[in-house]
């Protein structure tokens, strides 16, 4: 069984749908990534998964069906969302970020572990720890969003353009420690419009058009097909 | 000079009361951007209960803490009641929700209580001390201390508790709060039943020293306005200190100032959020802009 089982997905805000007969999967341990055009229904998606948007068909995780749920609910089960636009809480401090991440978590104690373990990763985060999010750099403000995705401990963790509005070092950077965090066991799904950043870091992608799936691959095999290589990585 | 610093200090024990409305106003709009008009007649409501309680043969200390939980319940739900289902609905539609409310919590009183003037009793002690040749009434003192106490009790709350971290983080930014697991809905009622609280301790404090009846409070909203204008309208401590400022401009005005007397004392405030509007829009201690994602 895998992770995570998406089945005939219907998503969308009020009465206008965004996404419609999805199904995927995600195995555990994995990094998948989801591709696609502006307004191919890929942030829906992830939305759908947290239970804040309006959702119909089945989502199982771990064996638990999501559809439905409350999105606190949902974030108990381990699945974190780096939301697009980092959705850092501007006025409050670096750490209090991040103590936020851990919110619905009730071992309080281990969390100054895991605030550790970010600061490892980001050491600019704790040189800012006291400052308010709001004051950051755009590269230190993605970075306090996945480190505040992390501090949940999360099983599965969903990234909506990590790179968004990053420059080359600041993205290499990051997803330098995303690796690391899949490596330790986390299930990773990002969804990204730099597919060649992406399909060099997932081991599995989905691409999207206006809703739906149309192509599913190996990362390897997306990178090498003809009409991914056009549409999405620019190349003719 | 002595009547001078006896002025000050009456204007601080009024401008507590006016800052105490004030921080309830400062609560709501921080939390969920709206001005609840009706939080003066929330304040009266409240003040009505302890009455009602007193009346009834409760024991004054033991009325004005019912009083307290009870308004804390109800201003939770007259959030999820009357202020969840226009959320996020355009702001005069909000406003407009806040003034029926003022007017539905106006009559209602009148239709339970009468029209008529009702004393209120006093919680704080009569009587009074010298420091330095200036008088301090007890009630005076009292006033101020229970605002501080209420200050420090806010700030533990929000700055030290798992709670008021949530409160913070949903004010800030409530999209992102429930996707961390926070339910952003249940931290807007408990702000609203905060801020009634604070609203029924300003209304049983001020009540004594006015006649209570159902439209007591509605002098004191416009002063709390003052305030918190004055102070910024996203600002707690701007709430507390403009209270203070407003109530000591309405003390000194009305006793140097030969034409307002103590009839037309209300000129002051409404001056005060006129000029503070037009030089100084977001107050001494207001963000420059509140923006809400």
């Amino acid at each position: 069984m895998s992770l995570l089982e998406v089945e005939a997905l219907e998503a969308g805000y009020g009465p206008v749908t965004v996404v419609r007969d999805l199904t995927f999967s995600v195995e555990e341990g994995q990094v998948v990534a989801i591709l696609g055009a502006n307004g191919a229904g890929k942030t829906t998606t992830l939305r759908a998964l947290s239970g804040v948007a309006r959702t119909r068909g089945r989502i199982a995780f771990d064996g638990a069906e999501l559809v439905g749920r409350s999105p606190e609910w949902i974030v108990r089960r381990g699945i974190a969302h780096v939301p697009e636009g980092r959705g850092n809480f501007a006025s409050l401090t670096v750490e209090e970020n991040l103590r936020l991440g851990a919110y619905v978590r009730k071992d309080g104690g281990r969390v100054g572990e895991d605030m550790q373990r970010c600061f490892g990763y980001f050491p600019r985060l704790e040189e800012r720890r006291s400052q308010p999010a709001g004051s950051l750099s755009g590269g230190e403000q993605q970075m306090l969003a996945v480190a505040r995705g992390l501090m949940l401990r999360p099983r599965l963790m969903l990234l909506d353009e990590p790179s968004h509005g990053l420059s080359p070092l600041f993205t290499r950077e990051v997803f330098k420690i995303l690796r690391t965090v899949a490596e330790a066991g986390t299930t990773l799904l990002v969804v990204e419009q730099n597919a060649n950043l992406v399909l060099d870091f997932a081991d599995h992608a989905y691409v999207l058009e206006t809703g739906r799936l149309v192509l599913d691959g190996s990362a390897e095999e997306l990178a090498a097909d003809e009409g991914v290589r056009r549409s999405y990585l620019g190349m003719t | 000079m002595d009547r001078f610093v006896q002025l000050v200090v009456d204007g601080i024990a009024i401008g507590s009361v006016y800052g105490a409305l004030a921080l309830a106003l400062v609560l709501i709009f921080r939390s969920t951007g709206i001005v609840n008009f009706a939080q003066g007649e929330m304040a009266m409501f409240s003040t009505f209960i302890a009455w009602g309680l007193v009346q009834g043969g409760v024991p004054l200390g033991l009325a004005l803490v019912a009083t307290l939980a009870i308004s804390f319940a109800g201003g939770m739900l007259v959030e999820r009641v009357i202020i969840r289902p226009v959320e996020g609905e355009d702001p005069l539609t909000i406003l407009i929700v806040t003034l029926g409310l003022f007017i539905l919590v106006n009559s209602a009183a009148g239709w339970i209580w009468g029209f008529n003037n009702r004393g209120f009793p006093r919680a704080l002690p009569d009587g009074s001390t010298e420091v330095l040749g200036v008088r301090l009434s007890f009630e005076s003192l009292g006033i101020v201390a229970v605002l501080l106490a209420v200050c420090g009790l806010l700030y533990l709350l929000f700055e030290r508790t798992k709670l008021g971290l949530a409160m913070r983080a949903a004010a800030a930014n409530p999209a992102s709060a429930r996707l961390v697991g926070i339910d952003v809905g249940r931290t807007l009622m408990i702000g609203w039943g905060l801020a009634a609280l604070l609203g029924a301790l300003a209304g049983v404090l001020v009540a004594p020293q006015l006649f209570l009846d159902v439209n007591f409070m509605g002098g004191v909203l416009v002063y709390s306005f003052a305030a918190a204008t004055l102070g910024g309208f996203d600002s707690p401590k701007g709430a507390v200190i403009g209270g203070w400022i407003i109530g000591v401009a309405e003390t000194l005005a009305g006793d140097y100032i030969g034409f307002i007397g103590s009839d037309l004392t209300i000129l002051v405030p409404l001056a005060i959020i006129f000029g503070v509007l037009l030089v100084r829009p977001n107050g001494l201690f207001g963000s420059p802009e509140v923006v809400r994602a």
